[in-house]
């Protein structure tokens, strides 16, 4: 860990300020990917931003839109036992719950939650060639071990897969990001925060150099009635999806008027396909269809050996996951399969 | 005060209190003056040559002391037998920054040393190496056809090689009304105890060292460092009173030890060397094996034919073995077999023992392939193993020390519930899950090896008891003390257990499941010594009633010896000792076993697992929902440190059947998932209800205390338990370990 300069704000000018001028400089705020980074010899700031003193970004609250803000400095626990996130945002708050330790969910906020990089193993050695960490360096994961990689959206150049829980939730929630720079502020739909590796796989997202996450909103439709994330793994706890799925679905007469379906551990950013989501409106909620539904969201999917049985998994995921939503009474803890 | 007997009773670990606190001082917690800090380099390459390496950058931080490498090392002896250690298997053993060469990935090739730890670590980044590579091969499967013989060495004699074919096998075999051929894969494991390795050297000038060492054998390393560095034995003192888990990665002096002597000798300064987590995967390891069964039986379910091959990984530089295929024909007397181990060089690290090293490899395909036979022979598993129980070890043509099996079976099958067991494979459900139980039989030897103890007893009546053991977080402490307390009639509160010290007397390596017995002999002997020394002095006390008694018609009890005949006639240890003047008596005894009585025996504990899983059937996700292991071990202690042993043994079993797997990539000749976070090892979510039980045991032959040691016996029955579940739920039978999920979509 090389030495670095440490600075705390106090506002988010003065944040934006700081950072704008340092080439080397990175925000901290919960730290629980930086330091790792660091420790392991893949990150070098060179100057510090401590943000956890800017309270404004730490609220949970209802906004104007009837939706619930939530503080880009919110730490995910605080999150996903919010009174109103358990409430309204159920399927958030479960999937908060299936990530990581409670340890590291206490100290990791919901911006940086966004940004975590993908846990590729090849990423993750600095000695191992990756061009993610070193363009143009290679891709060993390819023709190696690559049980845990993307089967969508992979490009020639990387088949990272970005590792969150949080953010499938997010996806399926239709969430919208704030963000904040020099220049003023802007919003992001979720769909368009996290990108595809394309050739330029060092970037894992569109947020731009010198801005600054500021929340995230939910709009007033949360699924409370049926919803359902379900994590597939190597174990019950603290481990990364192989295959996650976040549903959400609204439910009359026993028709779908409205579903959406992200999934997780298969690609660069959370996955859904809105032509599957509008298929299922006006159907009901069986088997059969969640099964046409899941067919139409992994077309195109392509393996690189390992991780060929991810394609089926995933398929059979989206079923029962969507089944389940329709119980969502039988979640169990971890989001392991129930029923 | 009264005493009561201690062996057998549940006494709380005495450290424990220490332990939870956070007062017990593990090898790197030591507050020295003035210490360095050393961080390791390793080999980035997995074969070739060192050209360069480049230190400026490194040497240039504020901060840096000195860097060591094959460069500038200290002159080291030429002779491999310097460097032989207790555990060392025949070859040549690794010898840190010896020469340029590259073995492994991962090798240490410069040790950082700096003010503080943060420094050494950033310098370390900052070295640069040029290699020259060179082809490699570290696949096993892809080398199946350069397996050997194992060569032979001391190691050989605790892990003997395969006893030669016996009858036909290959008649027998074709001529069985039921046969089953399967072949089982295990991955690399690697050793990942809480306590990272870790070394902090005190430099006491005239080639005096005291080391605080992460080590299973205090002695090994006394032995090793002297031999190595040329010091005096006796100006080496290791140190190590509390191991934050071990599990055989502390059998062999780790490199660590090496470069932190090395470093302190040369800059006479007090040094310590730290692993971190990733570098715990550069030494010792499970190895690969693969092997293959061929098990024939008649119809009514006698064995009639095994035949079991393993074919292992060992480095280039060493042939590590481990005993995998000799259980088989200890397990079930069948009449014709035909066993074979062979080895595989490779370019990485030699193997090293690991928790039930060889037995937990060999029990999944021998108890995997027994399943599998049952369900063809329509035979409940269970019964086909009682059908087949050797009462008698044919392997060996020897009776059994002791084998209470049988009870292991019927108690665990008994609690377990394996009556109401429906035979047939996927015939039960609970929702989307299907549900499954299985059960195998464990097997581990009972090793005796010499050990010595000193005792000795002051006018306080206090007594001290000393071995040079560690405690590697078994309970040694508390069972030493419990044996030493029944040895002389003491309250257990009296009785101080000194250890995990090279300056006290020579103790073997802690591991393979013999240290009770053995140590715990050594303790009884001394303290037998010192019964006859008490009992002498007091014979020579002034109006002693004692003078024409002899030793068989006393007791020692409640701190006093006694007439067996009056027990109103008695003398307190104190008076015995003040009339000594006050002195202390001592004692020391040299605890040697009766070889030529244990060599006509078979000497092993066994178990028994019964395990029930639930197995999603579209989504293949695997939970062990409940387990009963029912153990025969002899004379059990400390029933409530040895039960923590079993349950630790059980859940390595899950670990090993459904976690943990050190994942290589072939083409970098680098295991990749090197922490904690990717190298999966059951968290509490996969734990669910678990039991033990252990057998009433009577065992005259293997040592003093009849305590066959339970560190081993715990896991081996659980793996292959948990994979005949696993077949009983789905009808999938899966040979290769782990079983991950996506194997059963």
């Amino acid at each position: 860990m090389n030495n670095f300069t440490y600075q705390k704000v106090s506002n988010p000018n003065d944040a934006l300020n700081k950072i704008s001028k340092n080439n080397a400089a990175n925000f901290i705020a919960g730290g629980t990917n930086l330091i790792d980074l660091w420790k392991y010899n893949l990150a070098h700031p060179k100057t510090l931003v401590d943000i956890n003193g800017l309270n404004d970004y730490k609220i949970i609250k209802e906004d104007e839109h009837g939706g619930l803000f939530l503080g880009a400095l919110a730490t995910n626990s605080d999150t996903a036992y919010h009174k109103l996130v358990e409430e309204r945002y159920p399927l958030l708050s479960k999937a908060i719950l299936a990530g990581a330790s409670a340890q590291i969910r206490n100290s990791a906020s919901n911006g940086g939650n966004l940004l975590q990089r993908t846990r590729c193993y090849y990423f993750y050695d600095a000695s191992s060639p990756c061009n993610k960490r070193n363009p143009g360096s290679g891709c060993p994961a390819k023709n190696g071990l690559n049980r845990i990689h993307a089967i969508l959206g992979t490009s020639e150049d990387c088949i990272a897969v970005f590792p969150s829980d949080m953010c499938i939730a997010l996806a399926a929630l239709e969430a919208v990001v704030h963000v904040k720079s020099p220049d003023g502020e802007r919003e992001i739909e979720f769909s368009n925060f996290h990108r595809l590796p394309g050739d330029t796989p060092e970037l894992d997202n569109n947020l731009k150099v010198n801005e600054l996450i500021t929340g995230i909103s939910l709009p007033s439709e949360g699924f409370a009635e049926n919803y359902s994330y379900l994590k597939l793994r190597d174990r019950n706890s603290y481990a990364f999806a192989l295959v996650s799925v976040a549903t959400g679905m609204v439910l009359e007469n026993n028709k779908i008027t409205k579903i959406r379906i992200a999934l997780g551990g298969i690609a660069h950013k959370p996955w859904r396909v809105v032509a599957a989501e509008e298929f299922l409106v006006d159907k009901s909620p069986t088997e059969e269809n969640f099964a046409s539904a899941a067919n139409m969201i992994l077309k195109g999917a392509k393996g690189f050996g390992k991780n060929d049985f991810k394609i089926e998994l995933s398929k059979r995921a989206i079923v029962r996951n969507c089944i389940m939503a329709l119980h969502p009474e039988s979640q169990r803890p971890g989001a392991q399969p129930s029923l | 005060m009264k005493t009561s007997k201690q062996i057998g009773k549940s006494v709380n670990r005495l450290e424990g209190y220490l332990k939870v606190t956070g007062a017990a001082k593990y090898a790197g917690e030591y507050d020295v003056p003035d210490l360095l800090q050393g961080y390791i380099v390793n080999s980035t390459i997995t074969k070739g040559k060192i050209l360069e390496i480049d230190e400026s950058a490194a040497h240039a931080l504020s901060g840096v002391v000195a860097i060591f490498s094959h460069n500038n090392r200290t002159k080291l002896p030429w002779f491999d037998i310097m460097y032989a250690d207790m555990d060392a298997p025949p070859g040549t053993p690794f010898k840190p920054f010896y020469n340029d060469q590259i073995l492994y990935n991962g090798q240490p090739i410069a040790l950082v040393v700096a003010e503080t730890f943060e420094t050494a670590r950033y310098a370390a980044t900052l070295i640069n190496v040029t290699y020259d590579e060179e082809p490699f091969e570290t696949e096993l499967a892809a080398h199946l056809d350069d397996a050997r013989d194992p060569k032979k060495g001391i190691a050989t004699l605790i892990k003997p090689l395969p006893p030669s074919a016996n009858g036909d096998f290959e008649k027998a075999y074709n001529d069985a009304d039921a046969q089953y051929a399967g072949e089982f894969i295990h991955g690399t494991e690697h050793h990942n105890p809480l306590e990272l390795f870790t070394t902090t050297t005190v430099y006491e000038g005239d080639g005096k060292l005291t080391v605080y060492d992460k080590t299973q054998g205090t002695s090994n390393c006394q032995i090793y460092i002297a031999n190595v560095f040329g010091l005096h034995y006796k100006d080496v003192r290791i140190l190590s009173p509390f191991v934050g888990g071990a599990f055989g990665s502390g059998l062999r002096p780790q490199y660590q030890l090496f470069l932190c002597v090395m470093a302190s000798l040369e800059l006479k300064r007090n040094v310590r060397v730290t692993m971190d987590r990733a570098q715990m995967f550069t030494f010792g390891h499970r190895p690969q094996t693969i092997q293959k069964t061929r098990f024939g039986a008649t119809a009514d379910g006698t064995l009639t034919a095994i035949n079991h091959t393993a074919i292992a990984e060992t480095s280039q530089h060493e042939d590590y073995t481990e005993v995998v295929v000799n259980w088989a024909n200890m397990l079930y007397p069948a009449k014709n077999t035909l066993l074979d181990y062979k080895l595989v060089p490779l370019d990485v690290f030699s193997p090293m023992d690991m928790r039930a090293p060889g037995g937990s490899t060999g029990l999944h395909a021998i108890e995997a392939t027994m399943d599998a036979l049952s369900y063809i022979l329509k035979v409940d598993p269970m019964e086909l193993r009682l059908l087949n129980y050797a009462e008698r070890d044919v392997s060996a043509d020897k009776p059994f020390s002791s084998k209470e099996l049988k009870q292991c079976y019927l108690q665990a099958a008994e609690k377990f519930g394996w009556a109401n067991r429906k035979s047939e494979p996927r015939t039960t459900r609970r929702g989307n899950r299907l549900v499954g139980t299985g059960m195998s039989s464990g097997i581990w030897d009972v090793i005796a090896l010499p050990a010595k103890a000193k005792a000795s007893i002051n006018k306080k009546g206090k007594l001290k008891v000393k071995s040079a053991v560690t405690d590697i977080g078994t309970g040694t402490l508390t069972v030493m003390t419990q044996i030493a307390a029944d040895s002389l009639g003491i309250h257990i509160d009296d009785v101080t257990f000194e250890y995990g010290d090279s300056n006290m007397p020579l103790s073997p390596i802690q591991g393979g499941s013999y240290t009770t017995g053995v140590v715990g002999s050594a303790v009884k002997a001394a303290c037998e010594s010192l019964k006859k020394k008490i009992f002498k002095k007091a014979k020579k006390m002034n109006n002693s009633t004692f003078n024409s008694v002899a030793l068989e018609d006393v007791v020692f009890e409640d701190g006093s010896i006694y007439l067996k005949q009056d027990k109103s006639n008695f003398v307190t240890f104190k008076e015995i000792i003040a009339d000594n003047d006050g002195k202390k008596i001592k004692a020391s005894k040299n605890n040697i076993p009766n070889v030529l009585k244990l060599k006509q025996y078979t000497r092993a504990a066994h178990s028994a697992a019964f395990v029930e899983v639930e197995v999603d059937e579209q989504l293949g996700i695997v939970n062990v929902t409940r387990a009963v292991t029912a153990v025969a071990a002899g004379k059990i202690i400390n029933p409530k440190t040895a039960r923590s042993q079993i349950l630790g043994g059980m859940i390595w079993g899950i670990s090993k059947a459904l976690r943990e797997e050190t994942l290589m990539d072939h083409n970098l000749g680098k295991y990749m998932n090197t922490d904690l976070g990717e190298y999966h090892i059951p968290v509490h979510a996969d734990i669910h209800e678990l039991d033990v039980i252990f057998v009433d045991e009577k065992d005259d032959i293997i040592n003093e205390l009849g305590s066959k040691g339970v560190g081993e016996i715990g896991l081996a029955s659980m793996a292959p338990a948990i994979a005949n579940a696993i077949y009983h739920a789905t009808g999938k039978r899966i040979n290769k370990f782990p079983i991950h999920f996506d194997q059963l979509l």
